[in-house]
């Protein structure tokens, strides 16, 4: 549903320009209802500040909604917009660029992070939806300076070249071992075909997610 | 050079230098750089694929929250460079030059960037792109390479030089192939592809003065990427500075500077803070380059016992209306087989699309797979084995340049690759061979490709504390340079591995050409022996000067580190560095080393070759195929990082299933756009796709191509993938496929 919801969106800004009517789109109307509401709940302020034209930025206060969440075990509380997705706000707001843009749509996998234990792309997810939640990204893989052995087994078995899709691949590998999808190599690769490489790195991280299987990570 | 320590060392399997950093998330991409008050940007890309921009209404953008600008040809500062030289600027040629982004309102090609929207942040920039709202006086395009073949014209290049590798070429008798006993003539077909690195294009501009400029940019050359900056704002080049440590994957499309690239300069300059932009995937199809769709035709012709007479090679790829793209497609049919006669013609045609640029393995990939498929052809036709035709055929020395070879050992790559694809198991006759319901095809291709060297500058210092640190300006675009480089130092110095540091992509640091053309094991792989030398050669100086003897005579080759201490070879004498540097009162040493191409390149031919073998499975009734095993062979010459190397001839094979069976960029010609414009669309390998993949190195060093002995890898990786794939469906179907990517329609 996300992802329809986002496509759409999308499609409408690169695509149709033209039939956007910025006087009768959601925003606008937001914005004047906002406006409105301040107006009512403050008149001498807002009527004040809508005189210096400052409508926008009223708009913009209110228009971003408080969310709490933990990210790799540090609790956030963030003013966020709701159409921020948890991707964007990782990567600039929260500075945890580990978590990779690749495509923007769910098609690569890159932006893989972990939301309660469970794979996620986080792309498609928008951040408001985590209130409360634990989201682990590939900086809270490790403990400190020991890396996970998923961390150590693609170091080991070279699996990555540019390693932009590393993290996301490595968050999937962890994760389709959890689920019970790495008991044999088909399973793997099939489980695993959400993680684009574009350097094909593909069997040297099956190769390692095997390791990590027969290893003792439980499923 | 005296090689006879650096011979004895065997480069051993080491881990990436850098790994560690790829799996935590700490490696810094370029739109990974947190500046303060930074700004967003987001481009808007024209609906037309020819014509002029009418007007701009820019009002809603303008006004959306925390927009800061909305930038166009209306309202763009003047870029200095964009000014042509001796020309009217009001009439300015745009055939030869990159696209000058916002500089009038002339559209050559669908979703060229128009506009940029700058804002605080960029779900407000994207928000404001969204408002713009652009209209155009549209003009009739042409899109369609086959549709308007008969334009096809010789590159500017080739009319300028007739020895450019792209100008007609003829040996031999022009009628030969009309007399050959045995004729086979085909047309093949190669979509356009996308290099569609998993790191989208970005660049941070940052203008840190008025006249200093730093850009955190993707490119596969912070030099060219210098040198093109400081060219276009008019800069000497001291001021502008290009950072670009990690590279998400480029396959060529960093080799260029791209409009995208000075729209956010612009921007920055106009709102007066740094300005991130990163490209959406939909415009990594049209901003950035791609594989041009081309077009070949051979004739070949033979004697009935597989001597080949003949081959006559024609080409046709696209390139923009505005600058001439052109590559190496017909190069190897000039010198991979000991053909009497050839001719080729390579030509180009403008349509109005954007640029290409060389994609992995660039044209000869493209033409390896009109080339290796006719091998293939002809040696069916004949009825011989595929690898005996081609034995039959093999060249002692190059036929094009008419020299000897500098290395080339291509029959270890064939007995090696035989064996281990299990080649007798094929049969001679397609549609033989069964496994369950499915057909079964075993084929092969060859690839190859020149082994460029180019100038390098390495500066290497050694501290006290024994850790060898160096710096070069050339970047990784994910090969493992850096580990590549470190093998390099430590096999010379014998300096532990973990002691070395090998700092690259930044344009501050000393010269490099660009990460292309399988070139950069060549060119800085020597830089580094060179510095590693000169640095040797300091300590024995020292060394003798404090009166140890048998250091007098000794040469940089004689010395190596064992742990801290430095022994001579072959003579007991040994010293400290600790103590060295005591005695000399001294931090560090240090050097700057340039190394460059000799002569043996006027006297040899240098290439590097490679050899990929298929097995495929193919479903009868429904046309699925699988690839089921792949081996590759190359004669790359020495191998310094055999762990990392390996990957890369994986990730060729990998990038050549793509090629051969799903990879394709369908253009809507009535729009002049792509239909498949994100990852969902356009078919790029998955896990499920990629079987185990084995590869074998020759290893031998080629010591005429550079002091190293490596000829380059990335390249062939990829080239003779796709022909082998498409040989061997033929051979488990008897179905020639000659337009890739060869999909389960065309064989039901």
């Amino acid at each position: 549903m996300h992802q329809s919801t986002f496509t759409m969106n999308q499609d409408n800004a690169s695509e149709k320009p033209e039939k956007l009517h910025s006087s009768d789109s959601r925003r606008d109307f937001l914005k004047t209802t906002s406006i409105l509401t301040a107006i009512a709940v403050a008149p001498a302020t807002v009527a004040k500040a809508a005189k210096h034209e400052l409508g926008e930025k009223i708009s913009v206060a209110l228009e971003t909604t408080p969310v709490s969440f933990k990210v790799n075990g540090v609790k956030k509380q963030l003013n966020l917009e709701p159409r921020s997705t948890l991707l964007d706000v990782l990567r600039e707001q929260l500075n945890l660029t580990g978590t990779k843009k690749g495509c923007d749509y769910g098609q690569c996998g890159a932006c893989t992070v972990h939301v309660n234990g469970q794979r996620v792309l986080s792309c498609l997810s928008l951040a408001v939806m985590h209130e409360g939640e634990e989201i682990t990204t590939i900086e809270g893989l490790a403990k400190g300076e020991e890396l996970h052995p998923m961390q150590q087994a693609f170091i080991k078995h070279d699996g990555f070249q540019c390693g932009y899709c590393t993290p996301g691949q490595i968050m999937s590998a962890v994760a389709c071992i959890n689920e019970g999808h790495a008991n044999n190599e088909d399973d793997i690769r099939e489980f695993m075909s959400g993680n684009i490489c574009r350097c094909g790195a593909y069997p040297n991280i099956v190769k390692a997610i095997q390791e990590v299987k027969n290893g003792g990570q439980k499923s | 050079m005296n090689e006879a320590f650096f011979d004895k060392k065997e480069y051993k399997p080491l881990d990436r230098v850098d790994g560690r950093l790829k799996v935590t998330g700490a490696a810094q991409y370029s739109a990974e750089y947190p500046l303060p008050n930074m700004a967003y940007a987001v481009l808007v890309g024209s609906r037309i694929a020819k014509g002029t921009i009418k007007s701009i209404d820019t009002k809603a953008a303008e006004r959306a929250p925390g927009v800061l600008a909305v930038i166009s040809h209306m309202n763009a500062i003047k870029v200095p460079g964009y000014q042509p030289k001796g020309e009217h600027p009001s009439e300015p040629s745009t055939n030869g030059q990159p696209l000058r982004v916002f500089f009038d309102n002339k559209i050559y090609s669908n979703d060229q960037p128009i506009v940029a929207v700058v804002a605080v942040s960029l779900e407000k920039a994207q928000h404001g792109a969204s408002l713009v709202k652009v209209q155009y006086n549209k003009e009739q395009h042409q899109t369609d390479l086959e549709a308007n073949a008969k334009a096809a014209k010789l590159p500017e290049a080739a009319k300028k030089n007739p020895k450019s590798p792209t100008a007609d070429y003829d040996r031999g008798q022009k009628d030969a192939f009309e007399n050959s006993a045995v004729k086979i003539e085909a047309e093949y077909v190669l979509p356009t592809e996308m290099h569609n690195p998993m790191e989208l294009q970005a660049i941070i501009a940052h203008w840190e003065a008025d006249d200093k400029l730093t850009v955190y940019d993707k490119v596969q050359g912070t030099k060219m990427t210098q040198k093109n900056f400081a060219k276009e704002w008019n800069l000497p080049e001291e001021n502008v500075k290009c950072i670009t440590t990690f590279v998400g994957g480029a396959f060529g499309n960093g080799l260029h500077n791209w409009p995208h690239e000075t729209a956010a300069i612009i921007a920055a300059k106009q709102v007066k803070r740094p300005v991130k932009l990163v490209l959406t995937r939909e415009q990594m199809f049209t901003m950035v380059g791609y594989r041009p769709r081309t077009w070949q035709k051979i004739q070949m012709g033979a004697t009935q016992d597989g001597k080949l007479v003949a081959i006559n090679h024609e080409s046709i790829g696209q390139t923009s209306t505005y600058e001439e793209f052109t590559e190496s497609t017909l190069q190897q049919t000039r010198m991979m087989y000991a053909s009497p006669n050839v001719s080729t013609r390579y030509r180009i045609l403008p349509l109005n699309v954007a640029t290409p640029i060389w994609m992995r393995g660039p044209g000869e990939a493209t033409g390896a797979f009109g080339l290796e498929s006719a091998m293939d052809e002809m040696a069916h036709v004949i009825g011989m084995d595929p690898i005996d035709f081609r034995l039959a055929n093999y060249t002692e020395s190059d036929p094009d340049k008419k020299m000897p070879w500098s290395t080339k050992y291509m029959r270890e790559c064939y007995e090696e690759g035989k064996k281990r694809i299990g080649w007798e198991n094929r049969k001679l006759k397609p549609g033989e061979v069964r496994d369950g319901e499915w057909l079964v095809g075993y084929g092969m291709g060859t690839g190859t490709f020149g082994a460029n060297r180019s100038s390098a500058t390495v500066h290497a210092e050694l501290n006290k504390e024994g850790n060898l640190i160096m710096h070069c300006a050339i970047t990784d675009i994910g090969p493992g340079t850096g580990t590549a480089m470190v093998q390099i130092a430590s096999n010379a110095t014998g300096i532990p591995t973990e002691k070395i540091t090998f700092h690259l992509g930044s344009s501050e640091f000393p010269n490099a050409g660009l990460q292309g053309g399988s070139s950069t094991v060549n060119s800085v792989g020597p830089a580094v022996l060179s510095a590693c030398n000169a640095l040797k050669e300091q300590l024995i100086t020292m060394a003798a000067a404090k009166g140890n003897a048998a250091f007098n005579s000794a040469k940089a080759d004689d010395l190596m580190f064992d742990k801290n201490e430095l022994q001579l070879g072959g003579k007991s004498a040994k010293t400290t560095l600790a103590d060295l540097f005591k005695q000399n009162n001294i931090e560090k040493i240090e050097t700057t080393k340039e190394s460059k191409p000799d002569e043996n390149r006027t006297k040899y031919s240098m290439y590097a070759f490679s050899m990929h073998f298929a097995k495929v499975h193919v479903h009868p009734f429904t046309g699925q195929v699988r690839v089921k095993k792949i081996v590759c062979c190359a004669d790359a010459g020495t191998i310094v990082s055999p762990k990392t190397a390996a990957s890369q001839m994986i990730g060729g094979a990998t990038g050549g299933i793509g090629m051969a069976l799903t990879e394709d960029a369908v253009m809507d010609h009535r729009f002049g756009r792509y239909v498949t414009k994100d990852l969902a669309d356009y078919h790029m390998p998955v896990h499920a796709d990629v079987p185990d993949i084995d590869v074998y190195f020759v290893n031998k060093p080629d010591l005429l191509a550079d002091p190293v002995g490596s000829k380059g890898l990335g390249e062939i990786a990829i080239i003779g993938v796709a022909p082998a794939i498409a040989n061997a469906v033929f051979n488990a179907t008897g179905k020639r496929i000659r337009e890739l990517p060869i999909t389960p329609d065309k064989l039901i």
